[in-house]
C-alpha cells in the first residue's frame, strides 16, 4: 500500500506503508544510529515525533522483547529506506512490520531517507503528517501546516507513570522522577544494587522526601522542558533543600537547568544518534555517546548561576552536562545508559553512586 | 597535546613487494602517513624496496630509500639519516617485524631513535601468542583455548579436555601446508601427524575451532590521552574458518543487534586500552550465532588491509590519523578532513551498505587448489557501495572483472548434486555463485545455512535477487518490461547487462529504455556522518534513489579510469599510473575525476582526485558518471587492460577518448591488423599465424618449425600460453589447455630463443621520448613480468639499441601514439623482433620513471592534453643513460598457493616486484635479490634435476657452484651427465625410486638450493612438480631458469655486503 509523508514546507515523500495504517502528525526528526532501531522505537522521548532512520536497512535482526526501553512504542511514524521482512538473529521474535502494526505505528518504507535527512539538516526539524489514507499531497501538506507544534503538547503525562512503584534492591534508595524513563536507566541503577522508586512527574518535593531517598534521578522524556513547569517547581524545592545527590538525564538535565534559572532553546535539528563525541571538561577525556534531544541549555543563560558546564559536545560545542557549584547535583544532556549506543559513559552512574555514598556518610 | 618534543625527522618503513596478504593497502597507508607527517612540518625519511608505489616517489618524503627491507639495510639507513623517530605500524607485518628486530638489536637505542605511536610492549603483547592470551585472560576477554604439541598424545589429551572440532596449524610452514580442521580423533591423528611431518621444528598449534561462528572485525583507534573510538565494524559473510582476506565482507555489520554490536565494541575498547596501543588496530572476533558467547581471534596492532577497507568504507582516514597520533596529537585535536568542521574524535555513521569481494588468481592458476581456509589466497579485492545490500553485491561482482554481472556462473548448471553440496561445504572462490545455484535448484535457505554457515540474512537476500530475476524473465517472456518492474530492478541493483541477459534484449536497448522512462541513477556522497553535517569531500557512489548530490562543476575536466582489483598481470603499478595522471591534470589546472573500485589504493583516497567515483569499471557505470559530469574526455591509458578495454564501448556511446585513438589502439591489439602494420613498416616479428582448428595449428607449426609458442588469442597476462617442442606436446596442449574454435582461435608463433628487451616510450604524436631500454636477464619465454630486468642495459651493442629506438619511434608514429606505448622485443641471432605492443602504460613505468628520473606519466598525461615534449623540456629519441643501475626482480606468492607450479614460463605468475639500485649491475642485482628474499647462501648443497635439452648448458653453472664450495646432488639422468663431464656429484633417488628421495631430502632440510628446469608437462604427479612445490613449502630457493643462476654466480663470487659505503636516496640518483 502507498503512503505519504508531507512536510509543512510543502515537500512530500512517497513510499510504501508497512506496520499500521491511518494518519498521524508529528515533528519529523532523523536518527543516525546504524543499530538500535527498536530501542529508538520504544524510547518514550520520541513521543510526538516521526522518526527517520538514516541507515537504509532497518529491521535486519528483527524485534526482541528484552531490548525494549519501555512497554510500548510512542513514535508517531517510522520512516526507512528499506524494512526487512526476513530478519535474522538468534533472539528475534517478530519482524519490525508486525511490531509496528501491533503498536499502531505507521511505517513508511522506500523513501530516500538521505534526501529527507539532508532536507531536515538544511531547514531544521519540522512538522509533518504521515498518511496511508490520502493521495492528495496538497491536502496533506495543509494538514501538516495546521498540526500542533511539538512545544506546547502535553507529552510527558502521556508516557510517564501515574503511580509510584518500586524495583527492590539492597543498596542505595533512588527516587526516579519519571518523565518517560528508558528502562536502561533503571537497569543501570539496579546493576549497582540500588533500590529504585519510580514516581510520577508531578510528585511533590514533600512526597519525594517522605520516601527517604539517598539520591534522586530525573529521567529523560519527550518534548519541550518548559512544558513541565510543575516539575521545574518541584526541582527548585528539592535543590533548595540541598543535600540529596541528584542526577538529571536528557529532559531531566534541561529541567534541572531551568530550575536553576537557565534558559533552554530549540535546536535546528537536534542530536539523535550513537556517535556524538562529548568532552568531560574536568578530565579532558572525550566519550562517544548516545544522544536524543531537540532542545538544549543555553550556555549564555548560565552566567551568574550556581551551575557550570561540565560536558561539551565536540562537534557543535553545545552544553552536554551541568554541575552545581556547591551541591552534589549534576546532569547530562546525553544518555549514559546507552541502549541504543555506546556504553562509554556509564561512569556517570558510578559518580552518582559515589555522591550518594559520600552524602550518606 | 602538542607534537612530541625532540621529533623533527621521522622514518617510515614501507611493506615491500606486493604478495598475497600484503598488497596495495600499505602504499595507501604509507602515502597517507608521509603526507600527514609533513603536514605537521616534520622531515620524513622513507624506506621501501617496492618501486611501484606512490610512497616511494621523490615528492612523498624528503629522502626516499629504495633498499631491501632487511634489518641490515634499515640499520644502515638509520645510521646514515639519524632520524629522531621511527613509525613502524604503517608497513604491514614486514614493517612491524623490522621495528621489533631493530629494537631488540639495540640499534634504536644506540642511535637514539624513538619508536613512535604504539609502544614496543604493546606490539609484543599483541604479537606474542602467550603474552596475548595472558593479557586477554587478565582482563576477562575470552580467547580460544590452544596448545602447542610435538606428539599426538599431547594432542589427544587436549582434545579430551576441549572436544571437537579442533584447528591444527603446523608451526613454521608457509602456506599452512599440513594444517586443517579435525572433527574427530581419527582426523586429529591424521592432521597432527601430517602437520608434525611438515613442520620444520615438528610442532603444531592446536586450537578450539569455532568454524561457522560469525567473524566480526572492529577498527579501533586510541590516542595518548586514552581517548578511544571504533571507526567501523565489519561482518564477514563467510563465517569463521575462511580468512577475512578471502571472505566477502559487509560493513557495517548487518545481523548484530545493538546489544551484540556494543558487546563487541566495548570489548574492543577494553582490549585496545589494555594493550596500550597509540594509533589504530584491527580486532577480529568470533561470535556464536546462537548466543552472546564470543572469542577474540586476533589483534593486528597496526594499520591493515581491513583498516584500508574501513577507511574507504567510511571516509575516515585511519592511516592519516594514526600517524598524527603517533607524533603526539590527540583525536580531539585532529580535524575530520571529510567535514572540515568536526573532529577525528567521533564514530562514522554510514547511510549505505559497503561490500568487499576478494579477487583470486585461479583464472591464472587453473590447476591451483581453489579451496579457501585459514590461509589467504586472494591477490586483491574490490569494494562496492550502494543503498541496498543486493545492489552492493551485484556492483562488487561486476567490479571483479570475471566476466559476470550476476550470480549465475556459467556451467554451474552441470555440477552434480553431491558435488554441489561438497563445494558448498568446503568453500572455494566460487561459493557465493554456488549458493545461488543451490537456491535455484530448490535447496532451502535453512539447508544451505547448515552446510555453509552463511547467515540466513544474506542467503535470503540472494534468494531475493533470484526471485526478482524470475519476475523479470517472466515479464520479458510475456513480451513487455513494465516501467515499475524495470525501476524496481534498477533500485534493487540489477545492471543493464544483467537485465539484458534476463530479457534477451541488448544492454544498450535496456539503457535507452530506462533513459526514456527517466530511470536514472543518483550519485550520493560518502561523508562519514550520514548527512548530519555538510561535507567537503567529493567522494561519490551511484544508487537508484531520489536525490542526486554530485552537482557537477563548470570547470574544465577530464576523467581518468582506474585499474580495478589487483591481480596477477595487473598490479599496483597501474594505480601508480592513474594517480600520477590525476596529479598531472590538476597541475594543468584541469579538474580530475577518477573512477575506480579498489579500496586498497591511493587512487581511491578522497583527496587524490578532485572527484572520486567509487564504481565498477564497466560501460554502464562509467557512462552514467560521464553523462552526469560531461568531462571533455576520458583517459584510458593508465588503468591497465581494464581501462583500455572500456575505450571501444565508451567511444561507441559518443564519449571522447583522449590520447591514442581507439582505432589505433585496436591496430596494436588486433593480431591481423598489427601484423599488416609491421609488414608495412618492415619491422620483423616472430613468424606465426592464427589457427582456427587443431589441424591448422599443426600445419602452421610444421611450417615455421618447433619450438612454437601457442596461446588463445583473447587473453592478457600470458595465460594458458605455452612453449611446445614437438607435435605430441602441441596436440596435448590443444586438447587440455584450450578449446580452439573459429570464434576462439589459437595463435601459433615461432618461439625465438633469445634476449628479451622492453621499452616504454612517451609520444606527443610527433616526437617519441624513450626514457630507457630494459634488458631482461631471463631469455624470452619467461614472461616479461616474471623476469629480472636491468636498466641501463648491460650487454647491448650500439646497433641493437639504435634498432630498438628506430623501431620504437616508427611504431609510435605509425600508431599515432599520444601518451604512452610499451613494446617487448626479442633479440634473436643478432636480429630484433617485435613480440608485443601495448598502446598504454605498462608494469615497468614506475620502475623506469624512478630509475631514469623522467616523470613519464606526467609527461604522457600532459602530451595527451596537447602539450609537446619540447614545451615540457624534453626531446625525442633515447634519453641519455644514467649512472645508477636499477634491477627489477619479481616476487612470487607461491607459498600461499598450493598445487601451483612455480616454474617460470610465458604465463605471468609473480604478484609483485622489488628494485635494487647500485653503481654497478652486480650490486644492484644483489640488493634486488636480497629485497626479493631470493638470495641464497654461498655454500651448501644444491639439488639439480635438469631437462635433457638443458644438460649441456648447465655444466658451467654447476662447475661454478662447485668452485664456490657447493656440494652437488642430482637425480640419475642429470648425475650421469655431470659425472661424464667429470664433475663430483652424489646421485639421489627420484620420488618413485623409494626413499630417502629428493623430496625427503628437502623436507629433512638437507638442501639449500634447488635447480630444476622444466621437462615436458606440468602435471602435479610428476617429480619435477613435487620437487618445486616441496622447495617452496620449505622456503628453499628453487630456480627454474638457468639465466638467473648464471648471473647470481657472479654475485655470490664477490663479497657484496661491504661493497657499498653509502646508500643513495632516490633524490640523488640523477646527480
Ligand atoms: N579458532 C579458530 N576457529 C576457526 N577459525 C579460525 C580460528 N582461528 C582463526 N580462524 C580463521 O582463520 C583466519 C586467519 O586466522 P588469523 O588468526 O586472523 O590469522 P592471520 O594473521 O592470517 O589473519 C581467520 O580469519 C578465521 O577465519
Ligand atoms: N615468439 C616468441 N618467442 C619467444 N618468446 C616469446 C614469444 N612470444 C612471447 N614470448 C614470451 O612470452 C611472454 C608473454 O608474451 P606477450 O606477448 O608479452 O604476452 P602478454 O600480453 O602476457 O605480455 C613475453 O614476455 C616473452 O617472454
Ligand atoms: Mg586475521
Ligand atoms: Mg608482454
Amino acid at each position: 500500500m502507498q503512503a505519504l509523508l508531507a512536510l509543512e514546507d510543502g515537500s512530500v515523500f512517497k513510499g510504501e506503508a508497512y506496520g499500521a495504517t491511518g494518519e498521524r502528525y508529528g515533528e519529523v526528526v532523523f536518527n543516525t544510529g546504524m543499530t538500535g532501531y527498536q530501542e529508538v522505537l520504544t524510547d518514550p522521548s520520541y513521543c510526538g515525533q516521526i522518526v527517520v532512520m538514516t541507515y537504509p536497512l532497518i529491521g535486519n535482526y528483527g524485534i526482541m522483547k528484552e531490548d525494549f526501553e519501555s512497554k510500548k512504542s510512542y513514535v508517531r511514524g517510522f520512516v526507512v529506506r528499506e524494512q526487512c521482512t526476513l530478519p535474522s538473529n538468534w533472539r528475534f521474535s517478530e519482524t519490525i512490520g508486525s511490531f509496528l502494526k501491533k503498536e499502531e505505528v505507521i511505517g513508511l518504507a522506500g523513501i530516500d531517507t538521505r534526501a529527507l535527512t539532508r532536507h531536515l539538516r538544511s531547514y531544521g526539524t519540522m512538522r509533518g503528517v504521515i498518511s496511508t489514507e490520502t493521495t492528495d499531497e496538497r491536502e496533506l501538506v495543509e494538514r501538516a501546516r495546521n498540526s500542533p507544534y511539538l512545544s506546547g503538547q502535553e507529552l510527558v503525562p502521556a508516557v510517564a507513570t501515574t503511580e509510584i512503584y518500586t524495583y527492590p534492591g539492597v543498596g542505595r534508595r533512588v527516587v526516579l522522577i519519571d518523565f518517560g524513563a528508558k528502562l536502561n536507566i533503571i537497569r543501570c541503577l539496579l546493576d549497582r544494587n540500588c533500590e529504585v522508586v519510580v514516581v510520577p512527574p508531578d510528585t511533590s518535593a514533600k512526597k519525594i522526601f517522605e520516601l527517604y531517598p539517598d539520591g534522586i534521578v530525573l529521567s529523560n522524556g519527550p518534548g519541550d522542558p518548559v512544558n513541565v513547569p510543575y516539575a521545574i517547581e518541584t526541582l527548585r524545592e528539592l535543590i533548595a533543600a540541598g543535600k540529596k545527590p541528584m542526577l538529571g538525564i536528557c529532559l531531566g538535565h534541561q529541567i534541572l537547568g531551568l530550575a536553576m534559572g537557565a534558559r533552554t532553546y530549540k535546536m535546528k535539528f537536534g542530536h539523535r544518534g550513537a556517535n556524538h563525541p562529548v568532552k568531560d571538561l574536568e578530565t579532558g577525556r572525550v566519550y562517544i555517546s548516545s544522544h536524543n534531544h531537540g532542545f538544549s541549555v543555553d550556555e549564555e543563560s548560565l552566567k551568574g548561576l550556581d551551575i557550570y558546564v561540565s560536558h561539551r559536545n565536540l562537534n557543535d560545542g553545545t552544553v552536554e552536562g551541568l554541575k552545581h557549584k556547591f551541591l552534589p547535583v549534576f546532569s547530562v544532556q546525553y544518555h549514559p545508559e546507552a541502549s541504543p549506543g555506546p556504553r562509554d559513559s556509564e561512569y556517570i552512574f558510578d559518580q552518582f553512586l559515589e555522591k550518594m555514598n559520600g552524602e550518606a556518610r | 597535546m602538542p607534537l612530541k618534543k625532540g621529533i623533527k625527522k621521522v622514518m617510515v618503513i614501507g611493506s615491500g613487494p606486493i604478495i598475497i596478504g600484503q598488497a596495495a593497502e600499505f602504499d595507501y597507508a604509507g602515502t597517507q602517513a608521509c603526507r600527514s607527517l609533513r603536514e605537521e612540518g616534520l622531515e620524513v625519511v622513507l624506506i621501501n624496496s617496492n618501486p611501484a608505489t606512490i610512497m616511494t616517489d621523490a615528492n612523498m618524503a624528503d629522502r626516499v630509500y629504495i633498499e631491501p627491507l632487511t634489518q641490515g639495510f634499515v640499520t644502515r639507513v638509520i645510521r646514515q639519516e639519524k632520524p629522531d623517530g621511527l613509525l613502524p605500524t604503517l608497513g604491514g607485518q614486514v614493517g612491524l617485524n623490522l621495528a621489533l628486530q631493530l629494537a631488540e638489536s639495540g640499534v634504536l637505542a644506540e642511535e637514539g631513535v624513538q619508536l613512535l605511536g604504539t609502544p614496543l610492549e604493546a606490539i609484543k603483547r599483541a604479537e606474542d601468542r602467550e603474552m596475548f592470551k595472558d593479557m586477554l585472560q587478565s582482563i576477562g576477554e575470552p580467547v580460544p583455548e590452544s596448545v602447542i604439541v610435538s606428539t599426538f598424545e599431547e594432542a589427544e589429551e587436549f582434545a579430551g579436555k576441549i572436544g571437537f572440532p579442533l584447528i591444527v596449524r603446523p608451526a613454521y610452514t608457509l602456506g599452512g601446508t599440513g594444517g586443517g580442521i579435525a572433527y574427530n580423533m581419527d582426523e586429529l591423528y591424521a592432521t597432527v601427524t601430517r602437520g608434525l611431518k611438515h613442520s620444520i621444528i615438528s610442532q603444531v598449534l592446536i586450537e578450539r575451532c569455532v568454524v561457522g561462528w560469525k567473524e566480526i572485525e572492529y577498527e579501533v583507534m586510541r590516542d595518548s590521552a586514552d581517548n578511544c573510538i571504533t571507526v567501523c565494524n565489519m561482518e564477514n559473510i563467510d563465517p569463521m574458518g575462511i580468512h577475512t582476506g578471502d571472505s566477502v565482507v559487509v560493513a557495517p555489520s548487518q545481523t548484530l543487534s545493538d546489544r551484540e554490536y556494543h558487546l563487541l565494541r566495548s570489548a574492543s575498547l577494553k582490549i585496545i586500552r589494555a594493550l596500550g596501543i597509540e594509533g589504530g588496530c584491527n580486532i577480529q572476533f568470533a561470535l556464536d550465532p546462537g548466543s552472546y558467547q564470543y572469542y577474540v581471534i586476533e589483534v593486528n596492532p597496526r594499520v591493515s588491509r581491513s583498516s584500508a577497507l574501513a577507511s574507504k568504507a567510511t571516509g575516515y582516514p585511519i592511516a592519516k590519523v594514526a600517524s598524527k597520533i603517533a607524533v603526539g596529537l590527540t583525536l580531539d585535536e585532529i580535524k575530520n578532513a571529510v567535514t572540515g568542521k568536526t573532529y577525528a574524535c567521533f564514530e562514522p555513521s554510514l547511510d549505505y551498505v559497503v561490500l568487499k569481494y576478494p579477487r583470486w588468481p585461479f583464472d591464472k592458476f587453473a590447476r591451483g587448489d581453489r579451496t579457501l581456509g585459514t590461509q589467504m589466497k586472494a591477490t586483491g579485492e574490490v569494494m562496492a557501495i550502494n543503498r541496498t545490500f543486493e545492489g552492493a553485491l551485484l556492483k562488487a561482482i561486476r567490479s571483479l572483472e570475471i566476466g559476470l554481472d550476476s550470480l549465475s556462473l556459467p556451467g554451474a548448471g552441470e555440477i552434480r548434486g553431491e558435488e554441489l553440496e561438497r563445494r558448498l561445504a568446503n568453500a572455494d572462490d566460487e561459493r557465493l555463485f554456488l549458493v545461488a545455484e543451490g537456491l535455484r535448484r530448490g535447496m532451502t535457505v535453512e539447508h544451505i545455512y547448515k552446510i555453509t554457515g552463511i547467515d540466513r540474512f544474506f542467503l535470503d537476500k540472494i534468494a531475493g535477487i533470484l526471485s526478482l530475476e524470475e519476475e523479470v524473465r517472466h515479464a520479458a517472456k510475456k513480451g513487455d518490461l513494465p516501467a515499475e518492474l524495470l525501476e524496481k530492478a534498477k533500485k534493487f541493483g540489477f545492471s543493464d547487462a544483467h537485465l539484458a541477459g534476463l530479457t534477451g534484449l541488448d544492454r544498450l536497448e535496456i539503457r535507452s529504455l530506462r533513459k526514456e522512462r527517466g530511470i536514472l541513477p543518483a550519485f550520493k556522497m560518502v561523508d562519514t556522518c550520514a548527512a548530519e553535517f555538510e561535507a567537503q569531500t567529493p567522494y561519490y557512489y551511484s544508487s537508484y534513489d531520489r536525490e542526486d548530490e554530485a552537482e557537477p562543476t563548470t570547470n574544465r575536466k577530464v576523467a581518468v579510469l582506474g585499474s580495478g582489483p589487483i591481480r596477477i598481470g595487473q598490479g599496483i603499478e597501474f594505480d601508480y599510473c592513474s594517480v600520477h595522471s590525476v596529479w598531472a591534470l590538476r597541475e594543468e589546472g584541469i579538474e580530475a575525476i577518477i573512477v575506480n573500485n579498489n579500496p586498497e589504493t591511493v587512487s581511491t583516497d578522497f583527496d587524490t582526485a578532485d572527484r572520486l567515483y567509487f564504481e565498477p569499471l564497466v560501460p554502464e557505470n562509467v557512462l552514467n558518471i560521464l553523462d552526469r559530469e560531461k568531462p571533455e574526455g576520458v583517459i584510458v591509458q593508465f588503468g591497465g587492460q581494464t581501462a583500455i578495454n572500456l575505450a571501444k564501448p565508451l567511444e561507441q556511446a559518443g564519449v571522447k577518448i583522449l590520447g591514442t585513438s581507439v582505432e589505433d589502439i585496436d591496430r596494436a591489439e588486433d593480431r591481423e591488423k598489427f601484423d599488416s602494420l609491421l609488414i608495412d613498416l618492415g619491422i620483423p616479428k616472430p613468424p606465426g599465424r592464427t589457427a582456427f582448428s587443431v589441424d591448422e595449428a599443426a600445419v602452421i607449426a610444421s611450417e615455421i618449425g618447433f619450438p612454437v609458442l601457442v596461446r588463445p588469442s583473447y587473453v592478457l597476462g600470458g595465460r594458458a600460453m605455452e612453449i611446445v617442442y614437438n607435435n605430441d606436446e602441441l596436440l596435448s596442449y590443444m586438447a587440455s589447455a584450450v578449446k580452439v574454435t573459429p570464434e576462439y582461435p589459437v595463435l601459433v608463433d615461432k618461439y625465438l630463443f633469445g634476449k628479451e628487451l622492453e621499452v616504454d616510450a612517451v609520444s606527443d604524436g610527433e616526437e617519441v621520448l624513450i626514457p630507457g631500454i630494459m634488458e631482461h636477464i631471463e631469455r624470452a619465454g619467461v614472461h616479461s613480468g616474471d623476469s629480472t630486468a636491468v636498466y641501463p642495459p648491460q650487454s647491448l651493442s650500439r646497433e641493437v639499441k639504435d634498432l630498438v629506438v628506430d623501431y620504437t619511434v616508427r611504431l609510435a608514429r605509425a600508431l599515432k601514439v599520444k601518451g604512452l606505448i610499451n613494446i617487448q622485443y626479442v633479440l634473436h641471432g643478432g636480429k630484433v623482433y617485435v613480440l608485443e605492443v601495448n598502446p598504454r602504460s605498462s608494469r615497468t613505468v614506475p620502475y623506469l620513471s624512478k630509475i631514469t628520473g623522467i616523470p613519464m606519466i606526467n609527461l604522457a598525461t600532459r602530451a595527451i592534453m596537447g602539450r609537446t615534449l619540447k614545451e615540457m623540456g624534453y626531446e625525442g629519441g633515447l634519453y641519455p643513460e644514467g649512472k645508477v643501475v636499477g634491477v627489477k626482480v619479481p616476487v612470487f606468492s607461491f607459498a600461499k598457493l598450493l598445487q601451483v607450479d612455480i616454474s617460470l614460463g610465458p604465463e605471468m605468475k609473480s604478484t609483485g616486484e622489488v628494485m635494487g639500485v647500485g653503481d654497478d649491475f652486480k650490486l644492484a642485482l644483489y640488493k634486488a635479490m636480497v629485497a626479493a628474499g631470493s638470495m641464497f647462501p654461498k655454500k651448501g648443497t644444491v639439488l639439480a634435476t635438469i631437462a635433457d635439452r638443458d644438460k649441456k648448458e648447465v655444466l658451467p653453472i654447476i662447475r661454478g657452484l662447485i668452485d664456490l664450495g657447493y656440494k652437488i646432488c642430482a637425480t640419475s639422468g642429470t648425475a650421469a651427465a655431470l659425472r661424464e663431464a667429470g664433475l663430483p656429484v652424489e646421485q639421489v633417488m627420484k620420488v618413485h625410486e623409494g626413499s630417502p628421495n629428493i623430496v625427503d631430502l628437502i623436507r629433512a632440510n638437507k638442501i639449500n638450493l634447488v635447480i630444476n628446469t622444466l621437462t615436458k608437462g606440468k602435471a602435479p604427479e610428476r617429480d619435477g612438480f613435487q620437487i618445486r612445490r616441496t622447495a617452496v613449502e620449505y622456503g628453499i630457493p628453487c630456480l627454474t631458469s638457468l639465466d638467473t643462476i648464471r648471473v647470481l654466480l657472479d654475485v655470490l663470487a664477490e663479497d657484496m655486503e661491504n661493497k657499498e659505503t653509502r646508500l643513495v636516496p632516490l633524490q640523488e640518483y640523477l646527480q
